[in-house]
């Protein structure tokens, strides 16, 4: 007994002076494995394979982006577009013809020369007749390739496109060797600062500093593991348990709370690029009315929908990040008001409602809004069923097929309006007038003009109520105190590692 | 009846087994005309508030009453546990019944068919119909009532294979009676009594198997309350209102418990054997 009394007494003095010498700073303290320079990056959701040419999903993107793979150009964190392989570009007059310059000399993890014949094959791969690039229709402006030499390369357009260089900035456009990327996606080789080690399906994959990346010596990780963890309860606790260093997009913000209570770490609100939207086929039943969808936009309660994601997300009345310099409020162009929403409910001819399904992918932004969903448009007789899918069901049967009334997605690309002017896209919103005014949008090159015609179309989506435009998500960043160099904001879905390093 | 009557007045089991599913019963029924609150009335601003005058067990993540949500949460659980019982019950009696009246090869089929489905654990089955049929409430149920089906199929054959090899059945069969007759007016009603045991228990075994399935995302979809859909909803709030997993947990702890003492209280009640014991 007494020396159970002694031993307390030892250690609480113990842990008064360590408080006194070093204050609040020496409790936020780092991994052991932080000696090695190695991190264990918590990711909610598993990428399929890890080719970003072919796949589209966010979770590609984030391992591979700016870390195995690099672009011609590259985002910043800001949103901006910095030069990548290429070291500069230069575009004609006309906006017609690009030419970009390369990095010389840069190499391949497997030791292959990179040059610009692998432009032009990967430009090829996401722009030919034939390819299967799901980003296909972000490079359609795309005439022909040229390699003019070794380090220079001509793409020629079709029509001007404002977005052309961006695009080519994008995880989607990743280069790759002409001689590995059939096995990229198993097997990625890319010419980034990180090495592909292994993969452990269901659990992890991992990376290594690369030796041969032309700017080694400003890589401060050695190794670096992305662990997929998709229960919230099992995020927070592997955080708090410190098998998990940081958590880049944290999905539950219920659990903020706890996570800010615990010192180690930190908590960082940024911004996403996903406008979450309650999805509308506007190609079936009553929504095809532009009545009916009007008074859904009325029928929602932004506040409680901002309310259910703790806070954390902004609300939209269009498809456009508030965020952005170009962006207008238009929350207020149907303003929740349940009397006019029932009366324009009765004049489409639907007076007690209609009953319709609301199929939600497996994500807790679309959980925690279906259910709030479900209850404010019940408000106004619309009767929705929730049907629970996996990512491979809600791809095929809302996606594809466009099997489905309602839905609720996140979009999470940058400049994704141009989604309202593609033929046969899910929403089935079918509109000659966007379509043309977009087509202007691509074509202007001049940035204040530019800027009036963004605007002006994300009011032609906003008057149309295509789809019912919920919030912009937030990206509730949490990490360890002492790593630094992680993106507070995600202007495209990257763990860019490349600025990261253990204080 | 008198006499049962009297027998169970002195046994305490029954009794508190009867009282707690006569609770839940009258709660369920009540729930449907009359909440202290709309069980699913949204309102964000109300959210996590605890227990006060107004709302008696506090509200939810979705400031929605808790206490309002868990008395139509008792319907989920009584309508799963009624239906699914019945399938077992329609199908299972019958398939007991044949095979104990056929015996040979349809007995021998039957008895290695509802092995193979009892091998399986309960809640495995009910994931694999769920998962491939998708997540609802009705195919919850369809899961645990074809659970439920080798269950009764089982208690029926035993209990009428007893029977079978009775004086009063075997004079029945002497005086040329069918062996769809005398199931019927023979063996069933002597059957009757285990099976109601047998009853009793699968329904407690369906409200916990509809709770599971429900806590796993695979039962009762929202915005329909469900005991165990709530203590989903409930655990990423353990920390800051332990209350959201206390009251649907003790629900169901609660009517499982009565459910499960008012069976074995029946089965003292009914068995034959004990009798004369009780009633001296």
């Amino acid at each position: 007994m007494t020396i159970f009394t002694r031993r307390g007494a030892i250690g609480l003095t113990g842990a008064a002076g360590v408080l006194a010498l070093f204050g609040e700073g020496a409790l936020a303290q780092a991994p052991a494995r932080a000696k090695d320079g190695a991190v264990v990056i918590g990711m909610s959701l598993e990428p399929p394979v890890l080719d970003p040419n072919l796949n589209a999903a966010a979770a590609v993107r984030e391992i591979t982006y700016l870390n195995i793979y690099e672009s011609l150009a590259r985002i910043d964190p800001r949103g901006g577009i910095i030069p990548g392989l290429a070291t500069g570009w230069t575009v004609s007059p006309d906006g017609l013809e690009y030419v970009f310059k390369l990095v010389p000399g840069v190499k391949y993890h497997d030791g292959e020369p990179c040059d610009s014949a692998d432009v032009k094959f990967t430009l090829d791969r996401l722009s030919a007749p034939d390819a299967t690039a799901p980003g296909k229709s972000l490079y359609a402006s795309i005439k022909s390739v040229e390699v003019i030499d070794a380090t220079t390369v001509k793409v020629t357009l079709k029509n001007p496109d404002s977005f052309f260089l961006y695009n080519v900035a994008l995880g989607d456009a990743s280069i790759m060797g002409r001689k590995s990327a059939a096995t990229n996606g198993t097997k990625p080789i890319g010419t980034g600062p990180f090495v592909f080690k292994e993969r452990k399906e269901g659990d992890s994959v991992t990376l290594a500093k690369s030796p041969t990346y032309r700017h080694a010596a400003s890589i401060r990780l050695n190794t670096v593991t992305f662990k997929f963890i998709r229960d919230p309860a099992a995020q927070i606790n592997a955080l708090l348990a410190g098998d998990v260093d940081t958590f880049p997009g944290f999905q539950a913000p219920e659990l903020v709370g706890r996570v800010r209570a615990d010192n180690r770490f930190a908590v960082v609100i940024g911004s996403t690029m996903g406008e979450t939207i309650l999805a509308t086929n506007n190609g079936r039943g009553p929504m095809k009315d532009l009545r009916v969808r009007q008074a859904i936009a009325h029928a929602l309660n932004r506040e409680d929908l901002v309310a259910g994601e703790s806070g954390f997300a902004l609300p939209i009345g269009s498809h456009f990040p508030p965020h952005d310099a170009d962006h207008v409020d238009l929350t207020k162009t149907y303003p929740f008001d349940i009397a006019k929403a029932k009366k324009l409910l009765a004049d489409a001819g639907h007076p007690n409602g209609f009953e319709a399904s609301l199929k939600l992918p497996p994500v807790g932004y679309a959980q925690r809004s279906g259910e709030i969903l479900v209850s404010q448009l019940g408000k106004i007789g619309i009767k929705l069923t929730i049907t629970q899918l996996q990512w491979p069901q809600w791809l095929a049967e809302v996606f594809k097929e466009r099997n489905y009334d309602f839905t609720i997605v996140a979009h999470t690309e940058a400049n994704d309006l141009d989604r309202y002017a593609r033929d046969g896209y899910y929403w089935g919103y079918d509109s000659k007038a966007f379509k043309d005014h977009w087509a202007a949008v691509v074509r202007e090159t001049d940035p204040a003009k530019r800027a009036v015609l963004i605007k002006a179309a994300q009011k032609m989506v906003a008057d149309d109520a295509v789809n019912g435009f919920l919030f912009q998500l937030g990206k509730i960043g949490v990490w360890n105190r002492q790593l630094v160099g992680m993106w507070e904001n995600s202007p495209t879905p990257s763990i860019d590692l490349s600025g990261v390093s253990w204080k | 009846m008198k006499a049962f009557l009297g027998r169970a007045r002195r046994h305490v089991g029954f009794l508190v087994g009867a009282t707690l599913v006569a609770i839940v019963l009258a709660t369920a029924i009540l729930s449907t005309v009359w909440t202290p609150h709309p069980h699913d009335d949204l309102r964000m601003a109300l959210k996590l508030k605890p227990a006060d005058t107004t709302w008696w067990l506090g509200t939810d993540h979705r400031g929605r009453d808790v206490l309002s949500r868990i008395m139509v949460g008792a319907q989920t659980s009584i309508v799963v546990g009624l239906i699914a019982v019945s399938i077992g019950m329609a199908i299972g009696v019958a398939l007991g019944a044949w095979a104990a009246a056929r015996r040979g090869w349809v007995d021998e089929l039957l008895s290695r068919f509802g092995d193979l489905v009892l091998s399986m654990p309960a809640v495995l089955l009910a994931i694999l119909i769920t998962s491939v049929f998708g997540a609802s409430a009705t195919n919850a149920i369809l899961a645990i009532g074809i659970f439920n089906i080798p269950v009764f199929a089982r208690v029926t054959r035993g209990a009428a294979l007893t029977l079978w090899g009775r004086d009063f059945v075997r004079a029945a069969a002497a005086l040329g009676l069918g062996p769809l007759t005398i199931t019927w007016r023979h063996v069933l009603p002597n059957a009757a009594g285990v099976l109601l045991v047998q009853a009793t228990i699968q329904f407690a075994v369906a409200i916990l198997a509809e709770a599971g399935l429900s806590y796993l995302g695979l039962g009762a979809q929202p915005p329909v309350p469900s005991w165990g859909r709530m203590l989903y909803d409930a655990q990423t709030y353990l920390y800051d209102a332990p209350g959201l997993a206390i009251w649907p947990g003790l629900a169901i702890a609660l009517t499982v418990l009565g459910l499960n003492m008012l069976g074995d209280g029946l089965r003292d009640l009914l068995d034959p054997r004990l009798r004369p014991l009780r009633v001296g």
